[in-house]
């Protein structure tokens, strides 16, 4: 028998050592990959489908390379999480770079920040730099994780889903924000579980050990 | 307001070792680089920030071999710095396992670095170091080299300035407090922190964890950056984040 894997996607927007490093940490006998290769992803079990830098530049990237089509096929299949812009890019649209269309395998809107958001007379910065706390929503992706645990984000942009069922942890920001989505077999996180010491490594071993069912 | 200020211990390394010195000079061995990474780690650091002080030519490869060393088992936020010149390092220590990268001279040489390096490979993982003296009252100017050479600069434009090309975050080191532990320069860090709208590290001159605080409540830094207190075992991570916690500043605990 042929040990199970996990495809990291990559399509050339940067550095996924840190998503391969911490998922093969927790991976037990899943075989962790970095690839953009449509078959291996095909084949794999579970997805995960990161993302860093300008939208556009990400989604463009994802057409060309026909990534966006093996999203869709995850999207019916198996377990697919998408982390920081990899779960913006779930969404139908995004405001960065003035305006940019999405997978949407979400209904709503990724927006920006500002640079005026202020809170109790504070200036908040942009972008959201560190560790905050994320109010859960039941999902088996929380398992063994305490509610309000910090994780750490970094983001200028944040996602307002259109439907609140789809939101499984929320982050408050100056605003209300979606820090977790979900439905049926794909998540997504806005903050980093690579980058989230032991609670980040909990969810992605929580991810790696899902069937997919919400 | 919920988001936590960072404790961020660093490492300076000098030919694979972490050393520290008193204004940069007068270097203490503090030992190996890896073991001090993971010890930070698993105290509760909320990122580690990695200064490669020799930054010569053949030390390169060492320093990338202990950054994929660190970044194997350190699961939290990783900066690196020293010697970042060229769009090439950034890449190379991206490769290895930074998440960040810290330009602190060739910002200074050429700004539009800073620019063309955000735009490639985002704001997020371009940290803008930024050595200041003060050289009078309210002013403080840029020096390089360790502090040895001023450059005409005033630190608080420059960081305005920096922020404008596309840095991330501005890492702040009082050279004049640096290694001395008489506390941060808190003139320069609010100065700083109030003229731009990226987070501000504060660094240079801790030597007890109320000078933590104060970086925080007074300098308004969205970070501290602290290193012999923590390498020679005064205090742990935990213990300074449990401090400040005291003092009413929010921390993830």
């Amino acid at each position: 028998m042929t040990s199970k894997t996990c495809a990291v996607i990559d399509y050339g927007m940067g550095n996924l050592h840190s998503a391969h490093g911490a998922l093969q940490a927790v991976a037990g006998d899943t075989k962790v990959i970095v690839t953009g290769d449509p078959e291996i992803i095909r084949k794999a079990d579970h997805v995960v489908l990161p993302g860093v830098g300008a939208m556009r530049d990400c989604m463009a990237e994802i057409r060309a390379q026909g990534i966006d089509q093996v999203v869709a096929e995850a999207r019916k299949t198996k377990p697919l999480l998408g982390i920081c812009v990899g779960m913006q890019g779930m969404m139908d649209r995004s405001e960065e770079n003035g305006g940019v269309d999405c997978l949407g395998l979400f209904p709503g809107e990724v927006r920006f920040f500002g640079n005026d958001l202020i809170e109790d007379g504070e200036k908040l910065k942009v972008p959201h730099m560190g560790w905050n706390k994320v109010r859960q929503i039941h999902h088996p992706l929380w398992n063994g994780i305490e509610d309000d645990t910090r994780f750490y984000f970094v983001h200028s942009y944040y996602v307002e889903a259109q439907r609140a069922e789809h939101v499984k942890g929320s982050g408050h920001y100056g605003v209300d924000f979606a820090a977790a989505i979900g439905e049926d077999n794909v998540f997504g996180v806005q903050f980093h579980p690579e980058k989230s010491h032991n609670a980040g490594l909990a969810l992605l071993k929580n991810f790696l050990e899902w069937d997919g069912q919400a | 307001m919920a988001l936590a200020k960072r404790i961020i211990p660093c490492l300076d390394v000098d030919k694979g070792r972490v050393v520290k010195g008193v204004n940069f000079v007068g270097i203490r061995d503090a030992g190996d680089p890896v073991e001090i990474a993971k010890r930070y780690n698993d105290q509760g650091a909320d990122e580690i920030t990695f200064l490669d002080i020799t930054a010569s030519h053949e030390g390169r490869d060492t320093t990338v071999h202990m950054v994929e060393a660190i970044a194997e088992q350190v699961f939290i936020p990783l900066t690196v710095g020293g010697g970042i010149r060229e769009l090439a390092d950034i890449r190379n220590m991206l490769n290895a396992g930074a998440d960040k990268v810290s330009i602190n001279s060739a910002a200074v040489y050429n700004p539009e670095f800073v620019r063309e390096a955000s735009e490639k490979f985002g704001a997020q993982c371009i940290v803008v170091a930024i050595d200041a003296k003060q050289v009078g009252d309210n002013h403080w100017e840029i020096f390089t080299h360790g502090g040895r050479k001023p450059t005409g600069i005033n630190a608080v434009e420059w960081a305005a300035k920096m922020a404008e090309y596309g840095a991330g975050e501005i890492l702040l080191t009082s050279m004049d407090r640096d290694g001395v532990k008489s506390g941060f320069d808190l003139g320069v860090t609010r100065a700083i922190s109030d003229a731009v709208n990226i987070p501000v590290i504060a660094s240079g001159g801790v030597g007890n964890l109320d000078h933590l605080v104060d970086g925080v409540l007074q300098g308004k830094a969205d970070a501290v950056l602290a290193a012999s207190i923590f390498h020679f075992g005064e205090y742990t991570v935990e213990q300074a984040k449990q401090h400040m916690a005291a003092a009413g500043i929010e921390m993830r605990l």
